[in-house]
Parts: structure tokens; C-alpha cells; sequence
């Protein structure tokens, strides 16, 4: 089986957010929740670089150590999603996520969490593939239609890759070396505790 | 003329060619022959070592989505799942382990010349329903609490997913809610109970004497001893700890970034956790622990005999202030006390 990653080439990335409406569109996201931005470090000034982040699934997900009902799973690919029926949307994962990827709708009183909604590689849920019920809470299901998650499919620069972890490393490495730089595979170190040696 | 004209033309066009040549000259020289678009661009390991997290500028209106990562975040995990794990079981586990074998060497502490019979207001209504709507959210907020960092180990099991979650969803709610009548509690007993609550040095002595947990002596001690006064402490400022870190995390953003917010569950696990051993023992010594103790919070009134024992300058005060004989049905709250060096000297 294929170990699922994103890598977001930051070198070729064009703020343009292409990935970001795509998303959105793809899995009919609830109104102000954002499975994927993009962020500008240092806009403006020289050397600025524009990086699309999401849940970047990580190897040992802190996510799901620190459910407090163990609502999340880890697919054979790789990827890890979570139950909306058992999430009680406590906001724990989001204290440790690295990558700020749960989000929850503001439900009821106070600023309320509701049941955390955050990218599922395009994989769906624990319902059965491809039914409307799954697409409803979890959006689409590309992964099991032997698709890629559409932001990547989506990018005009092929900044954001996606797939198996081993074949865009080895992308990243090739398009490093031809082109003489690279600012590295953002996140990698903090997800997959490895970087690509270029 | 003709040619005049011609010379001039070639004149002008040698000329501006010429001043081309020397203005675009150095345009060119300055072209490096290889590019480097990445001389000053930002780096990821280099930003997380400066900054430990990185974060920029997005479009959607979702600001604080702009940080884009937080390593600390595997940090909190650590705490969360390790340490405060730890802490917890250490502290709850092992007060409840010294508590049962404190019972078994000592005993319930009984009044020693047996009960008078006569009565003494200890605690008026109001006050007791304050400690009561205080100690009920306590424990309401406890069992909640414990559920979230120990659910997962001892009642997922039982329960399975469907209804842990079920019954996690409800606890998460009585949580937020039961803290509002929680927080006022802690507010009612800092102003009603602080007069009797400030250190002197009867405190002192009390505590070298052992408090009369240890051996069986009988220190004096005013309306509240040396140990009730920690007690009161320990709820107020470990009452206002976790109050304030937990509202911290109610209200996600309001007050604080992703970081605050992670030191702030981390106060908010610890101190509870504290809170909740301190509160075993605190249960243990009003009801099972000590003979005529928990009469004085469940019907208000304590027996003569258990007053002399425990808090014999107050006994002295009530009785000084009313007269022995009217003593018995007064209300004992309602009046501060000014402990001076005067009082002291009796004991």
C-alpha cells in the first residue's frame, strides 16, 4: 500500500488559491471552515514564499493520541481521518495539531465547538465509500475512485503534490537538483519526522 | 547642402547610439551570469528554530488559520498524554491509597468525653448552601474532567465507542455549563469565609502540634484551624486557576493565541487534578475521618464537646459574645473576627 503524503514545493507555489477553492467546492466544506490555505511568509519583502498547508496526515498523528473518545483512524494508505459521529468536538486536536488543520463550527452557545471538520485527502469517512451519506459529513471520496485529492490534481504550478510519499519525495529531489534550489518540503520534519535530502 | 545634412544625421545617430551603449552598458554588467532566487528566501528549519512556529499572511478572514505550524503542539501531546497521566494518577490514586491506610491505623477520630448533647450553630443556611452548590459542581465538574484525560482508558472499554462518545458529548456540556455556578461558589466563599481565613500564629502552633491528625492532642484554634485555612486557600486560588484557564479554553481565541491556549489546558489539567486529591482528603476528614465533623455542613450545628476540642477559641468567642446560655441557636457567621496578639497569648 501507498504511504499518502502532501508536499507543497513552496519555490513554485503563486498564492493564486487554487487548491484552497477546490477544495472547497470539491467537498462542500461548511460555511468558514477552510480545509486547506494558503499562508505568505514574509509578503512583501524579498524572499517571500507562499505555502498551501491541510492536514499533512501525519506518521503517529497527535491528533489521535490526544482524543479524549479516540475518534480518529489511520487508513492502509496512510491517511487519517476521524468519526464525526463520535468526535464530542472538544478541541483537543487542535492544541496539538502542528498544522492547525481541525476546525469546528460554531454550534450553540458560547463560541461552541461543533463537530471538528478538517481535510480527508479527498478519502471520505468511516461511512461506506461513495455514499451520500459519507459525502455529506466528510465531502468526497476521490481516493477510492482511484483519484488524488483534487487541490494537488488542481495546482496550475504543480507546487502541491500528492500521492504516494516515496514517488513525490523523489519529484521534489529531482526538480531540486535540476533547478539548483529549493526551501525544502514544508512540514515533512513535523509530520513524518524525515526530510528529503537534496 | 545635401550632404551637410547627411553628416549631421550620421553626427546625431553615431551620438545617440553611443549614449546608448553607455547607459545600457552597466544595466548588463550588473546581470549576474547565474541567478539565485533563493539567496534571501525563508527557509522552514531555519524559522522554526527562530520562531518555533510559523505563520504568515492568508486571504480568508480566518486569521489565526495563518499559522501554518506549531511543533508545540507534539509538545502539549507529551504533556497531555503522558505527563499529566502521571500526575493525575500519582495524586488522585495515591491520596485515596493514604487515606484507606490512614483509616485503618487511626480510625474514625471520635469525641473523646463522648457528645454533650448540647447543640452550637456552626455554619448558618446561606453558608451551607454556598459550600453545597460549591461542592456539587466540584464534583460534577471532577468526573467530568477525569473523563476527558482518563475516559479513554477505563470507560472506553467498558462502554464501547457509541456510547462513551454518547455520554462524553453530554459531560463535555455539563462541564461548560456547571463552571458558571462553580466560579460563583468560589467567588461566595473567598468574601463570606475570608475574615476567618487569614494565617496567624495560633496556625502555628496548630501545625507543630500535628493538628491533632497526628497523635491525639487537641491544639486551639479559632472558627477555622491552620488545616481548614489551607483547605480555604487551596479552593480559592486553585478555584481561580482552573476557573480562569478553563474559560480560556470555552471561549477558544477570545483571549488567547494557540499557544496561551495549550499552557492554559495545561495549568487547567494539573491544578484540577490537585484539586481533586486535595478534596478527597477534605471529604475523607468531614464524613468517615472524624466523629461530629460533617453535622457541622450537612444540619449547621456542631456539639459542645466537638467545638471544645477542635475549636476552642472560637467556643470562647461565641461564648464571650453572647453569654454561655444564648449561645446555642446564634448564627455564627454574620461577624468578623479580629484575631489579635491578645487572643493568642491564651493558648
Amino acid at each position: 500500500m501507498a504511504r499518502m503524503k502532501f508536499l507543497c514545493d513552496a519555490d513554485r507555489c503563486i498564492d493564486c488559491n487554487a487548491c484552497v477553492t477546490a477544495c472547497k467546492n470539491e467537498n462542500e466544506v461548511p460555511w468558514g471552515i477552510n480545509r486547506r490555505r494558503v499562508v505568505t511568509i514574509n509578503d512583501g519583502k524579498p524572499g517571500e514564499r507562499s505555502v498551501s498547508m491541510a492536514c499533512m496526515h501525519c506518521t503517529d498523528a497527535p491528533c489521535a493520541a490526544v482524543c479524549p473518545v479516540s475518534c480518529f483512524y489511520t487508513t492502509a494508505d496512510g491517511v487519517v481521518l476521524h468519526s464525526k459521529d463520535l468526535c464530542i468536538g472538544c478541541g483537543y486536536c487542535f492544541y496539538a495539531c502542528p498544522f492547525g488543520a481541525p476546525q469546528y463550527p460554531r454550534v450553540g452557545n458560547f463560541g461552541s465547538r461543533g463537530k471538528m471538520d478538517k481535510c480527508t485527502y479527498c478519502a471520505g469517512g468511516p461511512e461506506p465509500d461513495n455514499t451520500p451519506l459519507q459525502y455529506e459529513k466528510y465531502g468526497a471520496n476521490r481516493l477510492s475512485e482511484g483519484k488524488l485529492p483534487l487541490c494537488a490534481e488542481m495546482c496550475s504550478t504543480k507546487s502541491l503534490l500528492a500521492g504516494d510519499g516515496d514517488i513525490i519525495a523523489q519529484i521534489y529531489k529531482d526538480r531540486v537538483a535540476q533547478r539548483g534550489y529549493g526551501s525544502g518540503a514544508w512540514g515533512w520534519q513535523t509530520a513524518y519526522r524525515e526530510t528529503i535530502e537534496t | 547642402m545635401a550632404t551637410l545634412c547627411a553628416r549631421f544625421r550620421l553626427i546625431v545617430a553615431a551620438t545617440a547610439i553611443l549614449i546608448f551603449a553607455v547607459v545600457a552598458l552597466p544595466a548588463t554588467a550588473q546581470q549576474p551570469n547565474a541567478v539565485n532566487p533563493t539567496a534571501d528566501a525563508v527557509k522552514e528549519q531555519q524559522l522554526l528554530q527562530q520562531f518555533n512556529r510559523i505563520q504568515g499572511l492568508g486571504q480568508i478572514p480566518d486569521t489565526k488559520s495563518y499559522v501554518i505550524e506549531q511543533p508545540m503542539g507534539r509538545v502539549w501531546r507529551q504533556f497531555h498524554e503522558v505527563w499529566l497521566h502521571w500526575i493525575g494518577s500519582i495524586a488522585v490514586l495515591g491520596m485515596l491509597a493514604l487515606l484507606i491506610l490512614f483509616y485503618l491505623i487511626r480510625g474514625m477520630v471520635r469525641i473523646a468525653p463522648g457528645r454533650s448533647g448540647v447543640k452550637i450553630v456552626r455554619f448558618t443556611a446561606f453558608e451551607r448552601f454556598m459550600h453545597w452548590m460549591t461542592a456539587t459542581c466540584f464534583i460534577i465538574l471532577g468526573l467530568t474532567g477525569l473523563n476527558i484525560t482518563f475516559g479513554k482508558d477505563v470507560l472506553l472499554p467498558l462502554m464501547g465507542p457509541s456510547a462513551f462518545s454518547s455520554w462524553s458529548r453530554a459531560a463535555k456540556y455539563a462541564h461548560n455549563f456547571v463552571s458558571f455556578p462553580f466560579t460563583l461558589g468560589v467567588i461566595l466563599i473567598f468574601v463570606v469565609w475570608l475574615a476567618g481565613n487569614i494565617p496567624n500564629r495560633v496556625d502555628i502552633e496548630w501545625i507543630k502540634r500535628g493538628g491533632g491528625i497526628v497523635g491525639h492532642d487537641h491544639p486551639p484554634a479559632y472558627r477555622f484551624n491552620a488545616g481548614q485555612k489551607a483547605v480555604y486557600w487551596i479552593v480559592v486560588l486553585g478555584g481561580t486557576a482552573v476557573a480562569v484557564s478553563g474559560y480560556m479554553l470555552i471561549f477558544p481565541f477570545y483571549v488567547t493565541n494557540i499557544a496561551g491556549m495549550q499552557i492554559a489546558q495545561a495549568i487547567h489539567g494539573v491544578v484540577a487534578l490537585l484539586f481533586v486529591a486535595v478534596m478527597l482528603a477534605h471529604i475523607y476528614i468531614g464524613t468517615i475521618g472524624m466523629e461530629g465533623a460533617f453535622e457541622a455542613m450537612g444540619e449547621g450545628t456542631v456539639d459542645l464537646n466537638w467545638a471544645k476540642e477542635h475549636h476552642s477559641l472560637w467556643l470562647e468567642e461565641e461564648g464571650a459574645r453572647t453569654g454561655p446560655g444564648e449561645m446555642l441557636r446564634q448564627p455564627a457567621a454574620n461577624h468578623g473576627f479580629s484575631v489579635t496578639d491578645s487572643n493568642v497569648s491564651r493558648s
